[in-house]
């Protein structure tokens, strides 16, 4: 017996082949999920159960505060005063105008949403990758959309000139956030290569402008930006408050951003360089061809958060008397006309969707061109 | 009718290339020229009175020892690295700091390397057409032609809209050797192009190199690969420590090699 079992050791040739077949022990079903994702072990399930314990007590109340307590229809305080009253969605509904434009002239509004307009009819084709005309769609977008929409919401040319005191809420929130990233992110990239370069004035530039606005919190640069940097100007020469904010922001971000692209950028084999140097490819075109388009995907992630503590940070111009959505929000909560206990919880409320809104889309959006751009295996 | 531009491209492409072979050589002009290199890595002497002379259309094979240095001798020709001493001349022009030099060597000198370095981003017939379109200028649809023709040659056309990550090692290294001859390189260098592969891709690389040199490429290969050697180069040159050892056609040198250090290595590598 045994002889004839080393036999077979020794001797083997295969006469036919396993055809490949499904793998044992799968069960699909609903009972089988929950056994394998939510109770797969004992610490598992507990942490299951401490869960669902905790939506339950969390969940029915936010629904009977947010919708089944709220009032929804209401010209004051009036309306939202009692004892079992939720969210006071009526003084939302009330100010909803002042939260979107701030204080521009109602008269006026129309050229916030023409902007509005005009940038979601740039902005969403762009978006949408199978669209045509992108090289048309861009010009547009950082071109013609910056000019019309300066023109738009300023004014002249025959339009009344609305300055931007008077700017608001959910406008100002995206005048700063937009300016913030349509600068920083060319800007952080030209940073980034800055510090890499190998000629010493621009690495040495660079790094300095990166580590200065790094170093610093943004509140200190708002402030200098315009409580200081009027002591520094000439008598008599004075720029925008808005404007101001726009620099000191933007040049904040691209400080983060160059240090996010430079993070990619390290990433990239040696090898990448050599292969595109060895074919005669010079600096730029090396960069813009082969090294930033593999860099950048790489550093997604990071640089969308980059846009999104950006978008948030915008709420800081509060400190420097301008109102973005939470500042007029905070402001309006000081009319006596809508002065209830449940006002602040629902203006909060309020701001924290919104800005929820536009930063878990970034993030979504961020993952779909992630996933888009997935081209298999990396070396 | 496309295909058949490509062909005549490719075709015209040959006959350019062996015009230019035997106008150099009638000029007696070498199409590498070594003279008396060096070349530290901060303090280590890693190059060390480099000595070559390579005619147009002569196939070399470099080998020796890994940190022999032969690897830093054929980057040292398109400057991926810089040596520090001597004279280095290729095709007509001398290396030195001027980039523009440079860049114009290297349009002229094809690379293969030993990790393929393929653009992994783009697909493998943009990986092909992008030095030519950027570099030379060349329209795109031509490009793609000549693209494919080179893809064909290598025995691959099929794969031209894949991306290098779906390809296996063998096949991408055979694309790293389209996309240099895209360039139309008066020169192709080759650093270790078989090392990373696994056993069963050799050949199929190797065969596009044999190809390549028997249509009268200038060729400089770093490669352990003897047998290669054997059947196509003009000259086996044999490094250690930095410096040349011996230097013999393929015959003697396999068959009676003189240094000791090249006996010895031959006896290591040849079972």
């Amino acid at each position: 017996m045994a002889e004839q079992h080393s036999e077979v050791d020794r001797f083997f040739v295969r006469e036919q082949m396993v055809e490949a077949m499904p793998p044992p022990g799968v069960r699909r079903g609903a009972g089988d999920w929950f056994r394998r994702n939510l109770f797969s072990s004992v610490p598992n399930g507990i942490m299951t159960i401490l869960a669902l314990l905790f939506l339950a007590w969390s969940i029915p109340p936010l629904i009977q505060w947010a919708f089944i307590d709220a009032v929804w229809e209401g010209t004051n305080r009036e309306a939202c005063l009692g004892p079992d009253v939720g969210a006071c969605w009526a003084f939302v509904k009330a100010k909803f105008g002042q939260f979107i434009y701030g204080r521009y002239p109602i008269g006026e509004r129309w050229r916030v949403d023409l902007v509005f307009l005009l940038l979601a009819a740039g902005l969403v084709p762009m978006a949408i990758p199978s669209a045509p005309y992108k090289a048309l769609n861009a010009l547009f977008l950082l071109v013609i959309f910056p000019v019309a929409a300066f023109i738009l919401l300023t004014g002249g040319f025959g339009l009344r000139v609305v300055p931007t005191e008077f700017w608001g809420g959910l406008l100002v929130t995206l005048v700063v956030a937009i300016t913030g990233i349509v600068v920083s992110f060319p800007l952080g990239i030209l940073l980034a290569l800055g510090r890499r370069s190998k000629m010493p004035a621009v690495r040495l530039l660079s790094i300095a402008f990166i580590e200065l606005w790094r170093g610093v919190p943004l509140i200190t640069v708002l402030f200098m930006s315009s409580v200081m940097l009027p002591f520094f100007l000439p008598d008599g020469v004075s720029f925008d408050k808005l404007l101001r904010a726009l620099i000191g922001v933007a040049f904040f971000s691209s400080a983060y951003m160059a240090e996010v692209v430079r993070g990619g950028l390290q990433a990239i084999p040696k090898g990448q360089y050599e292969a595109a140097a060895a074919m005669g490819l010079g600096y730029w075109p090396m960069m813009y061809l082969i090294i930033l388009p593999q860099a950048l995907k790489l550093v997604i992630p990071g640089i969308v958060n980059t846009f999104i503590g950006l978008f948030k940070d915008t709420s800081l111009v509060l400190i420097i008397g301008l109102f973005d959505l939470l500042g007029i929000v905070q402001f309006n909560f000081t009319d006596s006309n809508w002065a209830t206990p449940q006002t602040a919880a629902t203006g909060f409320a309020f701001a924290a969707l919104v800005f929820w809104i536009f930063c878990f889309g970034m993030s979504r959006y961020s993952m779909f061109i992630e996933r888009r751009l997935e081209t298999g295996h990396k070396h | 009718m496309s295909t058949q531009e490509g062909a005549s491209a490719v075709a015209e492409e040959q006959a350019r290339i062996a015009e230019e072979v035997r106008a150099m050589a009638a000029k007696d002009q070498p199409a590498i020229e070594m003279i008396d290199v060096h070349k530290w890595y901060g303090e280590f002497h890693v190059l060390r009175d480099i000595n070559l002379r390579v005619k147009a259309g002569e196939r070399i094979v470099v080998c020796g020892p890994s940190g022999s240095g032969k690897s830093t001798l054929i980057r040292c020709i398109n400057r991926l690295e810089e040596h520090q001493r001597g004279r280095i001349i290729v095709d007509g022009i001398e290396l030195s700091d001027d980039l523009k030099r440079i860049d114009e060597i290297r349009r002229e000198v094809g690379m293969v390397f030993q990790h393929f370095n393929l653009f992994p981003h783009l697909t493998i017939l943009e990986n092909c057409t992008l030095a030519p379109v950027w570099v030379r200028k060349m329209p795109k649809r031509q490009a793609e032609e000549i693209a494919m023709e080179y893809l064909t040659r290598v025995k691959i056309p099929e794969q031209a809209h894949k991306y290098p990550g779906q390809l296996s090692g063998g096949q991408q290294q055979r694309v790293a050797i389209a996309r240099s001859l895209c360039m139309s390189p008066k020169i192709m260098l080759f650093d270790e192009p078989t090392s990373a592969l696994d056993p069963e891709m050799i050949k199929e690389v190797l065969d596009v190199m044999v190809d390549l040199a028997q249509s009268g490429m200038t060729m400089v290969c770093v490669t352990h690969e003897m047998g290669f050697a054997r059947q196509v180069a003009d000259r086996v040159i044999f490094m250690d420590a930095g410096q040349v050892i011996e230097q013999n056609v393929p015959a003697e040198f396999f068959e009676n090699p003189q240094h000791e250090r090249t006996k010895l290595f031959l006896s290591q590598i040849l079972h």
